[in-house]
């Protein structure tokens, strides 16, 4: 059984099965003993019908038709296992540059991220572009898996020098947290287990890595942020008068007591109570669902936000914004889109393309062109009333929005707020 | 002095009322898909959770193959009557008799698919415009790659290439008119989490979760249980066994494992151990390797 205290993380692995990434993930389920028996049995016949000796990790994370018959991996997949002291989750997605769309959704919600390297090729483009993704999303922890060390002898002088490979290109990067593991996925090695190989190395193994990270301060506990989802009016005999504001904890802690403001309206009160169905509470923070009254009869709908008077978001129409283009039909100049910040739905137009990251280089080509899929843009976009939110590097709640085409109803675009 | 984190079950916890609550904010006539498994039990307590203190503001939808454990229509029936609830019915056997589909023959013949249409027959006359079910991530390998919200067409088909993108807790339900939502708020949880909450938070589930005497047969490597609906073989013997199932669905098609297990702790412990996948002595699960992806296309749950 699991302490009660163990905690939850979130990482995403960016990658193609030539990188080991499929083998990895199989690796960690299996020597973790997460695998199940008739999983089991089922790829031991799979491998043994396409050829293989032994069985092929790799196919634990088979998915659709489409990507078993191809081979690869298209969309997010999400995995799951648990240790005796974190559950995880795995975002498995794709590494390919054409699916950039797939590695920003897996990324928006990871507290880590692991990069492979296969030991043979050292830093290529799509290990920079992994990187540059990681950073781009704000993702707290990278850890770089450089993979295959069997087929270069175990070499630590190949290990050494693809961290400095890694390390020139990323001090372009905002990463806070950057941790290197040699390993063989296929082998083993480093994964669960130390590596007998390679006795030069003595940090931790990727798995020790990911159960022992600190991941409790990648959350925001300093501004408290409470964006409503929907009020709470029960009108049952016993609740007459009950008007309660349902949301989960974007940031920061909010008391019984709290000096607070209501945004837009810009109305202050007090926090009176804060709710649950286990009982009232003495805190509320991130990322707690949970129900709060305040001392005055105030207006709240949907989309405000609950904030302390001393410490609120910034407010504006014009915001400048890291947009990434998820779309098959490019960006409209010009055009207004739904624009959903938080709980807020309101209109928004790309007022003007400041320039786009070439996310192999990293070099910004200036403004002027259009806005096609898997597109990293700097944009600035005009909406039609203020936008409250914080920078999407100190929030990643409250600074970060998406963009919804009205035409299709589709989500077009991924932004965050400079 | 506060930890300021929550543990992980808290986490899923805040995470599917978060989402429940997006649904209710989001759509005009959301319901629980309910089956009486553990799974849609879960979803609405957590929905209990989520509203409080307001009543859970959705109808229960079940769709009814007909071929139910008794014991399953009591427990929707009781918890219906303790949530002061609204439920509605998809039957099956309605579909039939009105012609909408026919029923399977021959051995293996059973309902599972046959719901598809009810189900999105029931959809479209009631005007829903977002089902919430009890899927999860880790059940299947199909069910690895759904949104928290998934758009369904107008044909209430699902089309895995092209879902919306899904990004931070940012849903998108937006949708046409005849179009429709799937929203999965445990999505991220396993079974392990759902028995460990179960557990925790002390909910009442249906007496066949648990360890008891059943009339079986062995069949598919799995404890069948005898009912007027199962058509014997020849060789076939029915015996009694204590048995207990793990997953609930239509009693001709849910299979149950021998066990000792008659509380929900035993029943985590149990679980931890086990070393086959949960839908493993589910029949409907082995027609082919692909067989859930091809029925949720389809529309099913």
């Amino acid at each position: 059984m699991e302490l009660d205290n163990s905690q939850l993380l979130r990482f995403t692995t960016a990658g193609s099965v030539d990188d080991g990434k499929s083998t990895l993930i199989g690796r960690l389920l299996y020597d973790s003993k997460s695998i199940f028996e008739d999983q089991l049995e089922a790829v031991e016949a799979t491998s043994k019908k396409k050829g293989h000796i032994g069985v092929d990790l790799a196919l634990f994370t088979d998915g659709l038709r489409d990507e078993r018959e191809q081979g690869i991996t298209i969309d997010v997949a999400y995995r799951y296992f648990t240790t005796p002291k974190r559950k995880f989750i795995i975002a498995d997605t794709p590494g390919h540059i054409q699916y950039t769309r797939n590695m920003v959704t897996g990324a928006s919600t990871a507290n880590a991220a692991i990069i492979l390297v296969d030991a043979r090729h050292g830093v290529i483009e799509q290990t920079k572009r992994h990187a540059f993704i990681a950073s781009l999303l704000q993702i707290p922890h990278i850890i770089v898996c450089i993979n295959k060390m069997d087929l270069v002898d175990f070499s630590e002088e190949v290990f050494n020098n693809i961290v400095s490979q890694f390390e020139e290109f990323s001090s372009k990067l905002l990463v806070k947290d950057i941790r290197f593991r040699p390993i063989s996925a296929l082998l083993g090695d480093n994964v669960v287990n130390r590596s007998e190989n390679m006795p030069w190395y003595e940090g931790a193994t990727l798995l020790h890595t990911l159960e022992t990270m600190h991941i409790s301060s990648d959350i925001n506990k300093v501004d408290a942020r409470f964006p409503v989802q929907t009020v709470l009016r029960p009108q049952s005999h016993e609740h007459r008068d009950y008007r309660g504001y349902a949301g989960r904890m974007a940031s920061g802690v909010l008391r019984p007591g709290d000096e607070v403001t209501v945004l837009p309206s810009g109305f202050t009160s007090k926090i009176k109570t804060i709710d649950t169905l286990n009982g009232p509470l003495t805190e509320a923070y991130a990322p707690m669902s949970v129900s709060v009254t305040l001392e005055d009869d105030i207006d709240i709908s949907r989309g405000d936000m609950i904030v302390r008077s001393n410490n609120k978001p910034e407010s504006s129409q014009d915001i400048e914004v890291m947009l990434c283009w998820l779309n098959n039909s490019p960006a409209k100049p010009r055009a207004k889109y739904s624009v959903r910040h938080t709980t807020n739905d309101q209109k928004a137009m790309i007022k003007e393309i400041l320039y786009k990251i070439d996310i192999n280089t990293l070099d910004r080509s200036p403004n002027g062109e259009d806005l096609n899929m898997n597109d990293i843009c700097k944009v600035k976009l005009r909406t039609t009333k203020p936008l409250l939110f914080d920078s999407y590097r100190d929030n990643r709640t409250t600074g970060s929005l998406i963009l919804i085409d009205e035409d299709t109803n589709e989500t077009v675009a991924a932004g965050m707020i400079l | 002095m506060s930890k300021y984190y929550l543990n992980y079950l808290d986490e899923l916890e805040s995470e599917a009322i978060y989402v429940l609550r997006e649904v209710w904010a989001q759509f005009q006539n959301p319901v629980i898909l309910f089956s009486g498994g553990k799974d849609s039990i879960v979803v609405t307590h957590l929905a209990r959770k989520a509203f409080f203190p307001a009543k859970i503001p959705f109808a229960l939808m079940h769709v009814d193959t007909g071929h139910n454990f008794p014991e399953t229509i009591q427990f929707r029936d009781d918890l219906i009557k303790e949530l002061e609830g609204r439920l509605i019915v998809g039957s099956v056997q309605e579909s039939i008799d009105n012609g909408r589909v026919a029923e399977e023959k021959g051995k293996n013949a059973t309902r599972n698919a046959l719901q598809i249409t009810t189900l999105l027959d029931a959809i479209e006359e009631n005007k829903i415009d977002c089902a919430i079910g009890g899927g999860r991530r880790d059940e299947e390998k199909a069910r690895a790659k759904e949104r928290f919200f998934s758009h369904r067409d107008d044909f209430g088909q699902w089309d895995p290439k092209n879902q919306r993108p899904e990004l931070w807790n940012i849903f998108n339900g937006k949708h046409f008119e005849g179009e429709h939502f799937r929203a999965f708020p445990i999505s991220n949880w396993t079974e392990m989490d759902v028995w460990n909450y179960i557990n925790r938070e002390n909910i009442r589930i249906p007496s066949l979760y648990f360890a008891h005497e059943r009339e079986v047969v062995w069949r598919n490597n799995s404890w069948i249980p005898n009912s007027e609906f199962l058509k014997l073989e020849e060789h076939e013997e029915v015996i009694t066994k204590k048995i207990r199932f793990r997953t609930l669905g239509d009693i001709t098609i849910t299979g149950g494992i021998e066990s000792e297990a008659d509380t929900v702790e035993k029943i985590a412990e149990e679980v931890s151990a086990m070393r086959q996948t949960e839908r493993g002595n589910r029949s409907d699960d082995k027609r082919s390797e692909t067989a859930m992806e091809d029925r949720k296309r389809q529309g099913y749950f």
